[in-house]
């Protein structure tokens, strides 16, 4: 049986979720004026019948009735007067939305990477959360989410708003939460045995509280795991960033346009950084040639986000120095070994 | 050389003498006659048995769904049982059931008597869909039943084709295979309405039953083979370990839902128009007044079949299709609400001033107008974009298609059923159980699915075998309409059957309805007429003196 | 003149009426057909956008003296079945002598599609048996990505495969009709269902003539490619 205990209480009225930002409050309007207007219709439409039923009911078996074949101003009426209602719904619909789609300066990121059955988020300092996510109120966050297997989604009722995190390509949502508290997390698509199981916390806490927590469970930072792996994996090899480097310059790449062999450009966004390690001939740089091997087999969803967090935070001068530029210590060896 | 071809001289030879007098039930006598008919109306009866079960079937699936929810544990079943009956649930009830329901048993029966015609332009064909039909049936019963697949009925990969350990590909394969019995339904019956309409029956003069079943079958013919081609690559990837949808493979899992939506959302309006039909048809007759409106209620049986292939995309909001897609479909699919309710207030319209009572096929159609009235104005919450990221995939969607397909669609059915039952059978039912059925599943219905607008909003996700204990109030009252609802469906049987062997004798005409169904006798003889009538007048004319028995 | 009164099936008036309806249904399964095809079309322009390169090279190694002999061959069976129907419009006497023709030029379709498939497979083509190298691919000048690779050639399967699988059917009509019209059952006034194969046969050759482009002739071909 699936302890239930960690999930959030919900308090308040019975029948409404709270609202964790001023988007779900938004959301919220949004669908009560969809209910005024629908109830409203629906109401009309039900007095209407349960009305002529009673009027008009047969009192006389050799009662006759008239013929009113239709009426052209009345099918005009009804069929155009919803159009502006609609253009409204809309409208509305249209904007609220956008709060989720479009980016926000200086948001605060967090990775996610979901698979059956569990949540296992990245901070960018490389704290690590399963099932939970801390955040800090009042404040925009970023969401980049992917999985490792099938398709799920990242529902979070409070906030009004889910996402469906798909394999093989990095999607983003924004939220913004507005009040602290504990939120429920859901899974929305449906992902195997286990989807009722693989739902969480998102922790919203005040700023230094967020910080307190984030020192707590410090560790390396994702930028860092990524640079042991640009190393351990040789990348440097090629990405010297010197007179000898065999592949492009990676630092001050993040968001930049970038010249595409065959003609063509692309935005070096998370997705083209981390397409480019496990599909190199995809989008190749103009002026180099197409020679990079793949490392999609040796790589999880959790070392690509540590790698894009490095490369993301290349600067001019941060492309690590090749260790053979160096000279070798004193009697170190510096030959083949002798038989 | 040409040589000229005497058509006149090429006139069908009338049917026998006596036939008239004979029921097609018995003419001609034995069993076996049934399984090599090619007369639409024995071919409709087949397709009643078969649904008929498969209703069933799919039911058992959703009552022991409603069981095992009303503990927030989900005590009765294991998670992987509980996954699995869902997904039979959807698979037989929109396959098996819904789809082929009204078009294969009233459109089946009724669209030759509705024209005037003695049959359908193709019997022998209408026979093959029959077989292929249950072919597909049994081949899916035994996949999702026997077998066991537990990828819902959407069979979204890579869940489908990597990660699903079932039997997936055979229920892929019945599922393609009943497509083909749509296929030839569709096909029939759009050249049953082209070229066998009687002298005098124009266009304009077309029963709106017929509109909506010449608007389904389009759909049908247009819709069903996208479904056929996606279930091919789905089987292909599976048998052959290719990434088609695969990203891992080099695939895309979006364009499967593209290609899976294009299909599956017409299919929904497959489903309704065939209802919306029967409407037409029982509101004026139990309102004794011609249908307002008769051209915008056609029209907007085309304007819904054309629209609903443009709005697919609502099903993928929130699945990683881009801003503009997502607002472009937004807009088309509040487009589609028109038609729908240019139907509803036509309905209303035609009961001002009418002359109305109310038997079982009365109360049916007020259930569903009032049901699908509500179910489709919920449509407008998903699709304004802001609200669908809240509610989607959650018991709010739930709700909005059960009250739709189950509310609607099957109360239309029933009520179709009920109307037509003199006609098919000769025989009465019994008044006060149909009435009660009628209320009983009315009342069921809304305590089972009102209540999950309610769990959706708050946010309970949708295909969960287990869920947080403050939603448990809520799943008991919709657990418990439940029980109602399933007594409501299942009283039906005994007084139908009864009325059988002892219902009394219809006669041609028992509600006095229009309509050329209802100068033939009940049941009618094997060729429907004994001479080919003439129409010269529309279809609802209704004013004045009542008809004659 | 109505000697041997042709099979009139009760539900219609006249002939003319069936007559009708035989050609509309024939029309309307069509329409049906090429949605079934469409959403395979659509599905490779899909990835075609994202991987153009990939599919290009791998549309480079089909064996397109064999496509265009076969087109060749489809044609030409479409030129004989239109001379069949006319026969069969206008009660001419070769009609079986057409029909045979277009079978057996169906049957060359197949025989060489087949050849085509084994040689295929044989050049490792078939990307889920075991002659299909990833390596070839990857260590290809320029190289390709095998999985993109493999996605093309699946496709290039499945659409050619279902192509073929509706000429067989098509080739059993065709065979069906040439024992009526031996029969001398195939008549001018019941002529419709030789119109109505035919239409199918036509819709089956024009299938043809957007899959051979859409798979073979997007990419500039070398003289090696030329060869059985």
């Amino acid at each position: 049986m699936p302890d239930r205990s960690h999930l959030p209480q919900i308090p308040g009225l019975p029948f409404w979720p709270q609202q964790a930002s001023e988007h779900a409050a938004q959301v919220d309007h949004l669908f009560l004026f969809l209910l005024a207007v629908t109830g409203g219709v629906a109401l009309l439409v039900i007095v209407l019948l349960v009305g002529f039923s009673f009027l008009y009911h047969r009192r006389r078996e050799d009662e006759t009735t008239p013929r009113i074949a239709g009426s052209l101003p009345l099918e005009l009426f009804w069929t155009l007067a919803p159009v502006p209602i609609f253009v409204v719904m809309y409208v509305w619909g249209v904007r609220v939305y956008m709060h989720t789609v479009r980016p926000s300066a200086d948001a605060y990121e967090v990775f996610v990477v979901g698979k059956q059955w569990m949540w296992k988020i990245q901070h960018p300092d490389g704290q690590r959360e399963i099932n939970e996510l801390h955040i800090p109120v009042d404040r925009a966050v970023k969401l980049t989410l992917i999985s490792e297997d099938v398709v799920h989604d990242f529902g979070m009722p409070e906030f009004r708003t889910k996402i469906d995190v798909l394999p093989g390509r990095y999607v983003s949502t924004w939220v913004h939460p507005s009040k602290t508290g504990r939120f429920r997390l859901v899974c929305n698509q449906y992902c195997g045995t286990a989807h009722a199981s693989m739902v969480g916390v998102i922790d919203v806490s005040r700023p230094d509280e967020h910080e307190a927590w984030l020192r707590d469970h410090a560790e390396g930072s994702a930028a860092l795991e990524g640079r042991k792996l640009f190393l351990k994996l040789q990348c440097l090899a090629c990405h010297s960033a010197d007179a000898a480097a065999r592949a492009p310059v990676l630092e001050g790449l993040y968001g930049r346009n970038v010249h595409l062999r065959g003609g063509g450009t692309t935005t070096a966004d998370e997705n083209y950084i981390r397409e480019s390690i496990v599909r190199p001939r995809a989008k190749v740089v103009e002026g180099w040639e197409p020679v990079m091997p793949t490392f999609q087999s040796q790589l999880s969803e959790e070392d690509l986000i540590h790698l894009v967090a490095y490369i993301r935070s290349l600067r001019p001068g941060d492309t690590p120095v090749p260790t053979n530029h160096f000279p070798a210590p004193v009697g170190a060896p510096t030959g083949p070994a002798k038989p | 050389m040409t040589t000229v071809v005497d058509y006149e001289s090429q006139a069908a030879p009338p049917p026998p003498d006596d036939e008239a007098t004979r029921s097609y039930l018995t003419d001609p006598p034995g069993w076996r006659s049934w399984l090599v008919t090619t007369d639409h109306k024995r071919i409709a009866l087949l397709y009643m048995i078969t649904v008929t079960l498969f209703f069933l079937v799919g039911g058992a699936a959703a009552t022991v769904i409603r069981l095992n929810l009303i503990d927030p544990r989900g005590g009765l079943v294991t998670a992987e049982l509980y996954n699995k009956l869902f997904t039979a649930h959807g698979v037989i009830m929109v396959w098996l059931f819904l789809i082929p329901v009204i078009p294969s048993v009233l459109g089946n029966f009724l669209l030759p008597l509705m024209l005037g015609a003695r049959d359908l332009a193709y019997p022998r064909v209408n026979l093959l869909s029959w077989y292929v039909f249950v072919l597909g049936s049994l081949v899916t019963l035994f996949a999702v039943l026997v077998g066991g697949v537990d990828t819902g009925w959407t069979f979204y990969p890579p869940f489908t084709t990597k990660s699903s350990y079932t039997y997936v590909n055979l229920a892929a394969l019945g599922v393609f295979i009943t497509g083909f019995s749509t296929i030839m339904t569709g096909l029939n019956f759009v050249v049953t309405v082209h070229t066998l309409r009687a002298p005098g029956m124009t266009w304009g003069r077309l029963p709106l039953f017929v509109w909506s079943l010449y608007a389904t079958s389009v759909i049908m013919l247009l819709a069903t083979p996208v479904l056929a081609t996606v279930m091919v690559l789905i089987v292909v990837e599976r048998a052959l370990g290719m990434g088609i949808f695969d990203p891992a493979l080099g695939g895309d899992p979006v364009l499967f839902q593209h290609l899976f939506w294009f299909y599956s959302h017409p299919a929904v309006y497959i489903m309704i128009l065939p209802g919306m039909g029967v409407m037409s048809e029982i509101i004026p007759c139990f309102s004794r007044k011609h249908i307002f409106g008769y051209a915008f209620v056609a029209a907007a049986s085309v304007g819904i079949a054309v629209l609903g292939f443009l709005v697919w995309g609502h099903h993928m909001f929130v699945a990683g299709q881009s801003v503009y897609a997502a607002m472009v479909f937004s807009a088309l699919s509040y487009a589609v609400a028109i038609p729908s309710a240019v139907k509803v207030f036509n309905w209303t319209a035609t009961m001002y001033r009418g002359s109305i009572i109310f038997e079982a096929p009365m109360l049916y159609s007020l259930g569903f107008v009032s049901l699908f009235t509500v179910g489709g104005l919920t449509g407008l919450f998903l699709a304004a974009l802001g609200i669908d990221q809240h509610v989607h995939d959650t018991y709010f969607i739930i709700a909005h298609f059960h009250f739709i397909m189950v509310g609607g669609m099957v109360s239309a059915y029933f009520a179709g059923l009920h109307f037509w039952w003199p006609k098919i059978t000769g025989r009465r039912f019994s008044r006060p159980w149909g009435r009660l059925a009628s209320l009983l599943i009315f009342a069921g219905f809304m305590l089972t699915f009102l209540p999950q607008f309610i769990l959706g909003y708050l946010g309970m996700p949708r295909r969960y075998h287990h869920y947080p204990p403050e939603f448990q109030v809520l799943n008991v009252l919709s657990s418990a309409g439940a029980s109602i609802l399933a007594t409501g469906y299942l009283l039906p049987l005994p007084y139908l059957l009864w009325s059988l062997r002892r219902g009394p004798d219809a006669g041609p005409n028992p509600w006095h309805a229009t309509g050329l169904e209802w100068q033939t006798t009940s049941p009618p003889p094997k060729h429907n007429f004994t001479r080919t009538p003439v129409v010269t007048t529309g279809p609802y004319e209704y004013h004045g003196a009542p008809h004659g028995g | 003149m109505a000697v041997d009164t042709p099979a009139l099936e009760t539900q219609f008036t006249t002939l003319e009426q069936q007559h009708q309806s035989t050609l509309l249904g024939m029309w309307i399964f069509l329409d049906t057909e090429i949605l079934l095809f469409g959403g395979l079309f659509v599905s490779v322009f899909a990835y075609r956008v994202w991987y153009g390169d990939d599919f290009d090279m791998a549309s480079g190694r089909l064996n397109v003296l064999i496509g265009g002999v076969n087109t060749v061959v489809l044609l030409t069976s479409s030129l004989t079945m239109a001379l069949a129907v006319h026969a069969a419009l206008t009660g001419g006497r070769r009609l079986a002598l057409w029909l045979v023709l277009t079978a057996v030029l169906g049957l060359a379709f197949l025989g060489l599609k087949g050849y085509e498939y084994l040689s295929d497979y044989r050049e490792g083509l078939v990307p889920w048996t075991a002659r299909f190298s990833a390596r070839e691919w990857t260590e290809h000048t320029p190289p390709a990505d095998p999985q993109h690779v493999a996605l093309f050639l699946i496709f290039y399967y499945v659409m050619t495969g279902l192509h073929a699988v509706h000429l067989s059917v098509g080739i059993g009509l065709v065979v069906w009709l040439t024992r009526r019209a031996m029969a001398g059952r195939v008549t001018p006034d019941r002529s419709d269902v030789a119109e109505a194969i035919g239409l199918y046969w036509h819709f089956v050759d024009v299938v043809w003539i957007f899959l051979l482009p859409l798979l073979y002739l997007s990419v500039h071909h070398t003289p090696e490619d030329f060869h059985f």
